[in-house]
């Protein structure tokens, strides 16, 4: 009995679980803090907004439209943070996710705008073109032996203006708006979910296969990982790139695959969002969308595990949301990008957390053990 | 009278998942003396010194020092006691310089800056003190193992600490370097430093220490003088019955060449010259070649060059009549080529896969391990591995699942071993195939290097240690500078003779 209590809480996944909770917790009450620190009157309200998110609705329809939207936006996430995920098992940082994420929406957007493509040649359109731009940073690293950080970061701002300047002959001449999908190219929109499921979201219309898109890709990725000769590989020379080397694996080949794999997935995950019309590309915008620097807090805050991030990017996305509703008159717009930025930024200390809980562990054993030892000694002399 | 020991260890008990690597042990460590820690791979040894380090905090037992009793939570606590370890595997940080890695955590300061000139007097006083003759400025990455050896103990002593912890040393040196590390460690003995030492071999622990506690699972056998007891003995000790020292082989019968290697140059990666210049030979079937030569004589590039780590500048290689000068390690390996790597963390394993994914590193790709849409087949491979552990008695805390990295170090030699020999190669490459070995498992390890012999494999040995160079080959050819100097028939050769054409006094044709 003591001894199963005992491997749960030294099972990985339940420490991961644990230490995401808390990760969590912390950041909410430090929000808390900032939030009584800026205006004490509203704090409490506004926490407790950001958490409920579309549970601030009374009206139930409500609440079930406006958690369709926030899945709407967790499904691109979920694909970010699976881009950011599947790189690092490989030994590499793909900051570069945003960037896969911004050509991903010019390629989806500009085959349904421009050339009038049904919907899943943009989605195919939206893969290529991150795995294509994946694949250069990979092909930099190596080949030229560029840090695929650096170029990642370069590579994220030539697509963002890349994509802006393509994105400018599909625009509305009146705004720095993409026309939108349903007046060029409703055949661009992704199938809805069947009538049923659409129900649970009040048939909210931006609800599409999407969603289970998006899971079905972290289950992919999470099997690829775990059971596939190519995961074993992957992993290998991601471990011990010299070990891999040894044994014949192609260290150069698996380096690019991985990172054209880690585009696709985020740029899949852009067509994701932009295929549903929910948003609009701004042919103007300056600053990198966050969506795939969020991908990476999610991928950490899931325990770089593909079913943890499901739950992170889920919950990651819930308070991004949340935050919308925060009262505007008591605290400025930013705000609820900077609480869940906080929450964000305290979800890179999972692993510290974790670290300290086995810590903690150990000392409580160690401890028994002291006690057990005392009494068993106690018990030898009453003998 | 009682005598005050330096460091007593009082039933020590630690345990790690699935099994108990230091079930009781009491270990006492007199002033001023050498104690030698002997027993098999995984017996527990370089867990009971990290307890005594503060790396492991064990389950019960008490450490006392100078007979008061002391707490030892980390290296910190450690080192605060005069006690400094030299790790199994080094813990140096490789793109720092020597000296940086030796005053790393109590750099002298002055105003919170750097006074290294200080520090640089006092490493270079040390050294010429002790003999350990170290470049303070070389990186670590770019000098051998036994300069790395010298800047771990010049980093205990700059500690000024009393008890030294060796595990392990001599596993990597070169017999001329074991021979100047033992004469090191006698001098720092006479000095009134204790020494514990961990060595597989026994004629070192014979020649250096003045005692030795035997260690076999976990358990404490006991302690001897070593002037009333004996190599066999001690081996007894230590695996429980009589180990022999001598292989057994029938002359060998050579067959067809399996390897011919032509005029190949391998270049260096440290210095411009080549490290294999121009170097020809041939293995057959049946046959055992073993390069002999002192380490960073070419051997290493040679191999590297052989199995296609490394790009050949020139030369050709034929593998059972097939050109593979450019072909990839994979066709390499599939072909037939079997490699036991020098570096057993750097090559040989990927320290966060489990055991039986280690032992799968060669064989993943083929069907009785993958699917044909590319699922690794678990059952498959759980049972494969499980045959490889019982075979090869590769001993872990739980099986094939165990996490390579928290292995012992001779066990993880021998899953490497074990992985490459029964991949039933037609060339086997074997780079010090029995480093960090206890006699049982080298006995074990020859007879299976005899027996792909026997079955009509070829075989070629590299090898830093002379006795496995005698006892194992057929024929011998010596490196040095990176040229092969000679060819020598161990039958009639001596061990004299051998080292005449290593430290390259003597070369044929000359
Ligand atoms: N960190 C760890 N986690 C889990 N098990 C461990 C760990 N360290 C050691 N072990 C296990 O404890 C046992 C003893 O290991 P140890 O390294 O002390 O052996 P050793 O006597 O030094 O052997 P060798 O001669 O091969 O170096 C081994 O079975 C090993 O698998
Ligand atoms: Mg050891």
């Amino acid at each position: 009995m003591k001894e199963q209590k005992r491997s749960l809480l030294r099972n990985n996944a339940v420490q991961s679980l644990l230490a995401s909770l808390l990760c969590i917790l912390i950041g909410l009450l430090v929000g808390y803090v900032v939030l009584l620190l800026i205006n004490p009157a509203g704090a409490g309200e506004a926490i407790v907004t950001i958490v409920k998110n579309f549970m601030t609705y009374s009206r139930r329809n409500a609440q079930l439209k406006y958690l369709g939207s926030t899945l709407v936006k967790t499904a691109p996430l979920l694909m970010c943070s699976l881009s950011v995920l599947f790189a690092y098992k490989v030994g590499l940082f793909n900051i570069g996710a945003a960037g896969q994420y911004v050509v991903g929406a010019g390629a989806s957007l500009y085959c349904a705008l421009a050339w009038h493509m049904p919907w899943y040649v943009c989605l195919l359109a939206a893969a290529v073109a991150g795995a294509v731009l994946g694949a250069v940073s990979g092909l930099l690293k190596a080949y030229c032996n560029v840090n695929e950080v650096i170029s990642c970061i370069m590579l994220n701002w030539i697509s963002l203006y890349m994509v802006n300047t393509l994105l400018t002959r599909v625009k509305e001449t009146t705004s720095p708006y993409t026309f939108t999908l349903a007046s060029t190219n409703p055949g661009a929109i992704l199938p809805k979910l069947p009538a049923f499921c659409m129900a649970w979201f009040n048939d909210n219309q931006y609800v599409t296969i999407a969603i289970p898109l998006a899971v079905l890709a972290a289950v992919a990725i999470w099997v690829l990982l775990e059971k596939t000769k190519l995961g074993y590989e992957l992993k290998a020379t991601g471990c011990n790139k010299f070990a891999a080397k040894y044994c014949g694996m192609r260290e150069n080949k698996n380096l690019i695959l991985t990172m054209a794999i880690a585009g696709g997935l985020a740029g899949m995950g852009a067509a994701m969002l932009f295929l549903t019309g929910f948003e609009q590309w701004q042919c103007t915008q300056s600053s990198i969308p966050g969506m795939g620097f969020n991908g990476i807090a999610a991928a950490f805050l899931g325990g770089l595990n593909p079913l943890g991030t499901i739950l992170s990017s889920y919950f990651i996305q819930h308070i991004t949301n949340g935050g919308a509703y925060v009262d505007k008159t008591m605290y400025s717009a930013q705000i609820s990008d900077f609480i869940s930025a906080l929450i964000i930024y305290l979800c890179g200390f999972v692993l510290f957390f974790k670290f300290a809980l086995n810590n903690w562990l150990d000392r409580r054993e160690e401890k028994k053990a002291a006690k057990a030892a005392e009494s068993a000694e106690e018990g030898g002399k009453a003998k | 009278m009682e005598q005050t020991y330096a460091i007593e260890m009082l039933n020590i008990t630690k345990r790690f998942p699935g099994i108990v690597a230091n079930d009781n042990i009491t270990l006492q460590l007199k002033k001023g003396e050498i104690h030698a820690l002997l027993g098999e791979n995984g017996a527990g040894k370089s867990t009971l010194m990290s307890v005594l380090f503060g790396l492991y905090r064990p389950e019960e037992g008490v450490i006392k020092k100078d007979g008061r009793v002391v707490e030892i939570k980390d290296p910190n606590d450690a080192n605060a006691l005069g006690i400094g370890m030299v790790h199994q595997h080094f813990k140096l940080v490789e793109c720092f310089t020597v000296l940086d890695n030796i005053i790393m955590g109590v750099e002298p300061c002055k105003h919170g800056f750097l006074q290294k000139a200080e520090a640089r007097e006092k490493v270079l006083a040390l050294s010429e003190k002790y003999g350990l003759r170290v470049d303070p400025d070389a990186l670590v990455e770019d000098i051998t193992v036994g300069m790395q050896q010298r800047t771990e103990i010049l980093k205990m002593l700059y500690r000024e600490n009393e008890i030294l912890i060796f595990d392990e040393p001599t596993a990597v040196l070169t017999p001329q370097e074991i021979e100047e590390l033992m004469q090191i460690m006698r001098n720092l003995a006479a000095e009134g430093k204790s020494i514990l030492f961990i060595s597989h071999k026994l004629n070192e622990i014979m020649a250096v220490a003045d005692r030795c506690s035997v260690l076999r699972k976990g358990k404490y056998i006991g302690t001897v003088e070593i002037k009333d007891t004996t190599r066999e003995e001690l081996s007894r000790m230590m695996v429980g019955r009589d180990v022999e020292f001598v292989v057994h082989k029938e002359p060998a019968k050579p067959g067809k060449t399996i390897l011919e290697v032509e005029g190949i140059t391998v270049a260096s990666k440290t210095h411009s010259k080549d490290a294999v210049k121009n170097v020809s030979f041939t293995v057959r079937a049946g046959e055992i070649v073993c390069i002999a030569g002192i380490d960073g004589n070419g051997q290493t590039e040679l191999v590297y060059g052989l199995t296609g780590l490394e790009p050949l500048k020139s030369g050709k290689i034929t593998l059972e009549g097939q050109d593979i000068t450019h072909a990839p390690i994979r066709k390499r390996n599939t072909m037939g080529m079997s490699h036991i790597p020098e570096d057993r963390h750097k090559h040989g394993l990927v320290l966060d896969y489990t055991l039986e994914d280690n032992m799968l590193l060669q064989r993943y790709f083929e069907p009785e391990f993958v699917s044909k849409v590319g699922f690794l087949k678990r059952k498959a491979i759980r049972d494969y591995a499980g045959r490889l552990i019982e075979q090869y008695d590769v001993r872990s805390g739980q099986g094939p699942v165990t996490v390579a990295r928290s292995m012992s170090g001779g066990n993880q030699q021998k899953a490497i071993v074990a992985r490459e020999i029964d991949k039933d190669p037609e060339l086997l490459i074997a780079v010090q195939p029995t480093r960090g070995l206890d006699v049982g498992a080298i006995e074990y390890i020859h007879k299976q290097i005899v027996a792909q012999r026997d079955a009509g494999k070829g075989v070629l040995l590299v090898s830093l240690e002379l006795d496995e160079v005698m006892a194992l080959s057929d024929r011998i050819l010596v490196m040095y500078e990176g040229e092969i100097v000679g060819e020598l028939d161990p039958k009639t050769t001596t061990v004299e003779e051998l080292g005449l054409y290593m430290a390259g006094a003597k070369r044929e044709g000359a």
